[in-house]
């Protein structure tokens, strides 16, 4: 069974995803940031693997992006750096980027590798449900990988049923019109946008992100969910860390509290 | 046959690479407007404006001592006297009137050398839409007449700061504040790039260069094919609108030129057929300059138009299955050819067309063959570099 299934059926709420960027701070961070995210509490883990043109992204993870190619970071890189990692970690894990790097890597190497190590799913913005389903749905299957596809207040209802129908795992409901980092509070638009969500009962689990930063961000979206996704908020903390590790569980345990 | 399929492609290029945030803004697109141009009123508006406010047709022009020079028959397309200097103002009367018939209250666009800017910018001013333009904070620095001639026309320039802070950054913050954006805005790109049905709705309304020169050379030549077609490539829609009715006329040569830089392998070019391999860019699958781990490299271009990564998706097309002939003109020959068609013919270009003039040094022809060179900018905004080379 794919851990993120088993996630969502021993666990229905308060459902807390947390992503970073690999390589940064530093470049050898990528574990012993996973194993402060699960320490802290959190539920799953979201890898961001870096890329120079992030469009989605808002200016906290583009940073965090250039930084850690500078540092070095690349696929390879990653996938060496994951190289038993199910030793320490058994929170469900998401690799999160865009497909040129993943391209030039090859899909097949890509999904063989993220099988390899255990990696749990995938997200990719920018790949739309059109070329999934052209291109990559038989190969994530074949390597049991499950895929995320995202929804945002402007997807139509038909939309999302179709998406619900392609996705396993999760739905990642963008809480507004925006990128990653762009906004802070919930307003009342988007609750509505949230109960309009809700109310059709879709077979995936939702997680809603973008805009959610602190308990109260946190519980208000989770109302409406199955949990939420917190990147650019934890970008910050981790960029700001004095004890990477301690810093991180503090900030976990102080969203989830 | 070279045309774009239903999904957006162009053999194996093309497609819609975009976040799902932009999938509504796309889909509208892609379903209207096909039909929303086809209409009367439409063709009414935009052939009023093409030839009452752009200044079309423009004149295809027998070259005459280039032509003695060379050897050959040499015509230039003026799209150098279009309104604002150059081509790129015949995509965008077109999609500002798409965007009004679609109901946009507001325009953003993306410009390197900040013609497409100063295009967009124009349009605007005469709908009386609001408009914002993202430049890369380098770019402003060293564009700072068209960066004003944009304010004048009542544009906000947004500087992107990320990256290399050129063109590629200022489409990445485009594309960004579109989906911060995403219910009243229109988002009109400047060249043949960007997510289906951008690549072929901007070379559409490109593509009156080929219409008129088919006609052109027919009254002149009593022919309506050259024996080749030139013109420079960027992201390359003036390429796409001097190539599009000759795509599927297989005795036209077709000859795109690209910027070599500091030379193809110095490090410092921006040629990327020949230094590039196939990739996702700003939403369409082509070829791009990047790095074996997939990571986007910084092109380099003494012309800000021809100073990116990639090739317009249809230009991946044309170069994979050998239908167009790629040549690499570096920075100092593309200079000596500015100057050099400026005191043979009396018309300074723009450093971007100059490569295409350059260009006849490199293809082998017949004698007397009849070659269209598509010039497509003046050399105005591009004084500064002019005298900063000095060479002259």
């Amino acid at each position: 069974m794919n851990r993120i299934n088993y996630l969502f059926n021993t666990k229905k709420e308060r459902v807390l995803s947390i992503y970073f960027t690999a390589g940064f701070p530093e470049l050898e961070d990528t574990l012993p940031i996973m194993e402060a995210i699960q320490a802290g509490g959190a539920d799953i883990i979201e890898i961001g693997v870096p890329y120079s043109d992030p469009i989605a992204d808002g200016p906290t993870i583009q940073d965090s992006n250039l930084i850690a190619l500078e540092n070095g970071m690349s696929l390879k890189k990653l996938f060496d750096q994951l190289k038993g990692f199910r030793a320490k970690i058994h929170l469900p894990v998401v690799l999160m980027g865009y497909l040129n790097p993943i391209m030039q890597y090859g899909m097949e190497a890509f999904c063989k590798k993220c099988k390899e190590v255990g990696v749990d799913g995938l997200i990719l913005p920018d790949l739309p449900m059109q070329q999934y389903q052209d291109e990559f749905k038989e190969l994530f299957e074949e390597y049991g990988l499950f895929n995320t596809f995202l929804i945002s207040p402007q997807t139509s209802e038909k939309r999302i049923r179709e998406i619900d129908q392609n996705s396993n795992g999760f739905i990642y409901m963008v809480s507004a019109h925006s990128i990653t980092g762009a906004r802070t509070g919930i307003s009342e638009e988007q609750i509505a946008y949230f109960e309009r969500v809700k109310a059709m009962n879709l077979k995936n689990p939702r997680l809603i992100g973008f805009g959610i930063s602190d308990s109260e961000t946190f519980t208000t979206a989770s109302n409406y969910s199955n949990g939420s996704i917190i990147g650019s908020a934890f970008i910050k903390k981790v960029k700001d860390a004095k004890n990477l590790s301690e810093d991180i569980q503090e900030y976990i345990q102080s969203v989830i509290s | 046959m070279i045309r774009v399929d239903e999904k957006g492609f162009y053999g194996k290029f093309g497609g819609a690479y975009i976040p799902e945030m932009l999938h509504p803004n796309i889909e509208e697109l892609r379903e209207n407007w096909e039909s929303i141009i086809a209409t009367p009123e439409y063709q009414a508006e935009f052939q009023m404006l093409l030839k009452d406010f752009v200044g079309r047709p423009t004149p295809l022009y027998f070259a005459t001592r280039l032509s003695e020079e060379f050897g050959a028959k040499i015509y230039l397309k003026r799209e150098d006297l279009c309104h604002t200097g150059a081509h790129k103002v015949n995509n965008t009367v077109g999609q500002i009137i798409l965007a009004k018939k679609l109901g946009k209250k507001r325009i953003i666009a993306e410009t390197g050398a900040g013609q497409h800017g100063v295009a967009t910018a124009t349009v605007c001013a005469l709908m009386g839409m609001e408009c914002t333009v993202y430049m890369g904070s380098l770019d402003i620095e060293r564009q700072k007449p068209n960066v004003e001639r944009m304010r004048i026309l009542g544009a906000k320039v947004v500087p992107a700061t990320s990256g290399s802070q050129t063109l590629k950054d200022a489409t990445n913050e485009a594309m960004r504040q579109w989906i911060n954006n995403p219910v009243d805005t229109h988002y009109i790109i400047g060249s043949v790039v960007g997510p289906h049905p951008y690549p072929e709705m901007v070379a559409r309304f490109q593509s009156v260069i080929s219409e008129e020169i088919k006609w052109q050379l027919m009254e002149k030549e009593g022919r309506e094919n050259p024996d080749a077609v030139i013109a420079c490539v960027g992201g390359g829609s003036n390429a796409a609108g001097a190539f599009y009715h000759y795509y599927n006329t297989p005795e036209v040569r077709l000859i795109a030129v690209e910027a070599a830089g500091l030379g193809v392998f110095s490090g410092k070019s921006a040629a990327t057929t020949a230094l590039g391999t196939p990739g996702i860019l700003h939403g369409s699958k082509t070829i791009l300059m990047q790095t074996e781990d997939g990571q986007v490299v910084e092109p380099h271009s003494i012309s800000a138009g021809l100073d990116y990564p990639g090739i317009g998706p249809v230009h991946a097309h044309l170069f994979d299955v050998g239908r167009a002939e790629f040549v690499a003109v570096e920075d100092e020959d593309a200079m000596k050819a500015g100057i050099f068609l400026s005191r043979t013919e009396g018309i300074i270009p723009a450093i971007e067309t100059a490569h295409a003039i350059h260009a006849l040094n490199m293809i082998e022809y017949q004698k007397d063959d009849v070659i269209v060179i598509n010039l497509s900018g003046r050399g105005d905004k591009d004084l500064e570099t002019y005298i900063k080379w000095g060479n002259y």
